[in-house]
C-alpha cells in the first residue's frame, strides 16, 4: 500500500504542535509516532562571574523544547539571547547547570551519537594550514567514515557547496564566504542525521544566503533534521517549519511559523472607491490612506463587520478585503521588542 | 580510538611543519658549521668538546623553545580560534583523545626536528673527529635524554595550555624548566635547611621536574660513559611524570566549559 509522507513545511502546517507526522492517503490520514531529534527538558546554564566567582549570570533559563525528526527548526533571538549557549549545551562544549537533553534518543554524554551530528559553528575558523580537501578528510577520519568511502564523501560534500575547484587551496587563502561553505561541507561530510548550524547565513552576500537556504531545504528533503540559530528573520521564515524565539536566555515563544504569524497579525485591508466612508472607518480606528479615488484602510479583523456596515451605510463601492500578512519580524518584535534587547537585527 | 589519536597527532605535526617550525634547522646548521670552522682552528680535541657541547645544547634548547611556544598554544589557541568546536562538538572524539593526540603530535614534531638536527650534528662530529668510534654511542644516549626532556616539557606546556593564557603559560613553562634544571641543587639546598623548611623544600624539589638528571651533555663531551641504570631510571621517571601531568591536563580539560 503506497502512501505519501508529507515533508517540510506541510508536515507542520497544522495549528497545534504535536509529536506526530501526517501521512496522507486519498481517503485517510494515518498518524505515526516519530522520535524527537532533540528533546530538551529544563536545560539551563549559569556562569560564575566576579573576582571570587561568587556571582552568577544565567546564560540560559530553564528551557524545554522538542525538535522533531525531519523538521527544519529555527532558533531566533538577538545577540546574547542564548542561542549559541543552547547549541553548545547540546553538543557538550559547555556543561548544563540543570536539566537534561537527549539527541536522537541518546543522552548528551553518549559520544557515539556524535557520528550522527553535523555542526557549523558561528563565524567558523578552521585549520588554515590545511587545504579544503585535507580538512574534510581530517573530519571524515575523526567521524569514523569508512576509508573506502572517505574520498567519495569528501568530494561529494565539497561539490555540494560549490567548492570542488578550490579543494586544493589552503584555507588561509579563502574569503569569509568560502570558509562558510567549507564549514557547511564539514558539517555534512559524514552524512549526519541531525545538522546544527549556528548563524549559517551570517556574513554571506544575498546569493550566498540563497544558496545556503537552498542547501538547508535540500538536506531536509533528504530526511535530515536541521536545527539552526539565526537573527536573520527573513531566512528563518523562508526555510523553517517551526521556530523558537529566545531573548535574554528565556524562551519567548515556539511554534509553526504560520501559527505564530497569526498571533500577531489579525488585521485586514479594505480597498474601495470614493472618499465618503473615510470618516466612519476612521472613527472605528482604521488607518486610512487615499490615492486619488482609491482608498485603503487597515483595521483589526474583529472590526471587519462593523467596517462593512459603515461602508454599506456610506454607499461606498468595496473593491477588496485582504488579510494583512504579518512577517516573522512582526512576531519577533511583538514578543521581545518591548523588552528592549541590546541589539535586534532583522 | 587509535585512528582518531593518529589523525589529531598527524594534524598537529602537519600544522607545525607548514607553519615553518622546521626552519630552525637552517639556524642550527649555520651554528654547527660556523662553530666547527671557528673552533677547528684551535685544536682537534677542543674542537670536538666544543662541538659536542654546542651541538647537543642547541638541539636541546631549540627543541625546548619550540615545545614551549607550540605547546602553550596547543589547547588555548584551539579554543581561541574555535577550531576545536568542530572536533569535539560533532565528532566522536573524547576530550582525553584530543589532548593526547595533540601531545603526541608535538612530540612527533620535536622528535623529527631533533633527529634531523642529530643527523647534521653527527656529520659535523665525523668531520672534526675524522670518523665515529664506539664511544660516540654516548652521544646517542645524550640525544635520547634530550628527547625525554621534550616529552616532559611538552606535557607541562600542554598542562598550562588547558587552563591559562599563552602568555602566562609560556612564563610558567620557562620558569618550571629553569627551576627543573637546578632540581639537584634544590635537593642539596633542602638537605641543608633545618626543621619544617627542610620538609617543604624537599617536597618542592621532588615535585619540580628533574631536568638536571636528563642533562649529560658535558659528561659525554668529555667521553665519560653514562650509567646504563640512569637510562632506565630516567626513562621510567619521565614516563611516570609525563603521565601524571597528562592526567592532570585531561582532568582539567574534561571539566572545562568551552565558551
Amino acid at each position: 500500500m503506497a502512501f505519501r509522507v508529507e515533508r517540510s513545511k506541510r508536515q507542520f502546517s497544522g495549528r497545534s504542535r504535536s509529536n506526530w507526522l501526517t501521512r496522507n492517503e486519498p481517503s485517510a490520514i494515518i498518524l505515526t509516532k516519530q522520535m524527537a531529534a532533540i528533546e530538551i527538558d529544563g536545560l539551563e546554564k549559569s556562569y560564575k562571574t566576579g573576582f571570587f566567582g561568587n556571582r552568577f549570570i544565567q546564560g540560559l533559563k530553564p528551557l524545554t523544547l522538542s525538535v522533531e525528526e525531519g523538521e527544519v527548526f529555527g532558533c531566533l533571538g538577538p545577540n546574547g539571547a542564548g542561542k549559541t549557549t543552547t547549541l553548545k549545551l547540546l553538543l557538550g562544549l559547555v556543561f548544563p547547570s540543570g536539566g537534561t537533553a537527549r539527541i536522537l534518543g541518546c543522552d548528551l554524554s553518549d559520544i557515539g551519537v556524535k557520528r550522527l551530528i553535523g555542526f557549523l559553528p558561528e563565524q567558523p575558523y578552521f585549520y588554515d594550514h590545511l587545504t579544503a580537501l585535507e580538512l574534510l578528510d581530517y573530519y571524515a577520519r575523526l567521524s569514523g567514515v569508512d576509508p573506502r568511502e572517505r574520498k567519495h564523501k569528501v568530494d561529494k560534500a565539497l561539490a555540494r557547496v560549490g567548492m570542488i575547484d578550490s579543494g586544493k587551496t589552503q584555507l588561509r587563502k579563502f574569503s569569509k564566504g568560502m570558509l562558510q561553505r567549507v564549514g557547511i561541507a564539514q558539517a555534512i561530510v559524514h552524512d549526519p542525521k541531525l545538522v546544527l548550524l549556528d548563524e549559517p547565513m551570517s556574513g554571506l552576500d544575498p546569493i550566498g544566503r540563497r544558496e545556503v537556504r537552498d542547501l538547508v531545504q535540500e538536506l531536509n528533503e533528504e530526511g535530515k533534521t536541521i536545527f539552526f540559530s539565526t537573527h536573520i528573520l527573513s531566512d528563518a521564515e523562508t526555510v523553517c517549519d517551526r521556530v523558537a524565539v529566545l531573548n535574554k536566555g528565556e524562551l519567548k515563544g515556539v511554534g509553526v511559523v504560520a501559527d505564530l504569524l497569526r498571533e500577531v497579525s489579525g488585521e485586514v485591508e479594505l480597498v474601495w472607491s470614493g472618499a465618503q466612508a473615510i470618516p466612519a472607518l476612521s472613527a472605528l480606528g482604521a488607518r486610512c490612506h487615499a490615492t486619488g479615488e482609491v482608498v485603503r484602510a487597515v483595521l483589526p479583523e474583529r472590526l471587519l463587520e462593523a467596517a462593512l456596515d459603515a461602508m454599506r451605510a456610506s454607499h461606498a463601492r468595496l473593491t477588496s478585503v485582504t488579510p494583512v500578512r504579518a512577517t516573522l519580524e512582526d512576531y519577533f518584535l511583538a514578543r521581545i521588542g518591548e523588552e528592549k534587547p541590546n541589539e535586534v537585527n532583522a | 580510538m587509535i585512528g582518531r589519536l593518529w589523525a589529531i597527532a598527524y594534524n598537529t605535526f602537519r600544522e607545525a611543519v607548514r607553519d615553518r617550525v622546521l626552519y630552525n634547522l637552517i639556524l642550527f646548521a649555520l651554528l654547527i658549521v660556523g662553530s666547527s670552522a671557528l673552533f677547528g682552528q684551535i685544536s682537534i680535541e677542543i674542537n670536538r668538546i666544543v662541538l659536542i657541547n654546542l651541538g647537543l645544547t642547541a638541539i636541546s634548547l631549540f627543541g625546548i623553545v619550540i615545545a614551549i611556544f607550540i605547546g602553550i598554544g596547543l589547547v588555548s589557541k584551539e579554543i581561541e580560534k574555535r577550531t576545536l568546536y568542530t572536533v569535539l562538538a560533532a565528532r566522536p572524539v573524547r576530550r582525553w583523545e584530543f589532548i593526547t593526540g595533540k601531545f603526541l603530535g608535538l612530540v612527533m614534531t620535536l622528535t623529527v626536528n631533533a633527529l634531523l638536527m642529530s643527523a647534521g650534528f653527527f656529520a659535523a662530529v665525523m668531520y672534526v673527529s675524522h670518523g665515529l668510534g664506539r664511544g660516540d654511542l654516548q652521544l646517542v644516549v645524550a640525544i635520547y635524554f634530550i628527547l625525554l626532556e621534550f616529552v616532559l616539557i611538552t606535557a607541562l606546556a600542554l598542562l598550562f595550555s588547558t587552563f591559562s593564557t599563552p602568555v602566562f603559560s609560556s612564563i610558567f613553562a620557562f620558569a618550571i624548566f629553569a627551576v627543573g634544571t637546578f632540581a639537584q641543587d634544590l635537593r642539596g639546598f633542602a638537605s641543608m635547611t633545618p626543621g619544617m623548611t627542610r620538609w617543604i623544600m624537599t617536597g618542592a624539589s621532588y615535585l619540580v621536574p628533574n631536568f638536571a638528571s636528563l642533562n649529560v651533555i658535558s659528561q659525554v663531551a668529555h667521553d665519560t660513559a653514562v650509567d646504563p641504570k640512569l637510562i632506565l631510571l630516567n626513562t621510567l621517571y619521565v614516563l611516570i611524570y609525563a603521565a601524571a601531568v597528562m592526567t592532570a591536563s585531561v582532568w582539567i580539560f574534561e571539566r572545562r566549559n568551552l565558551k
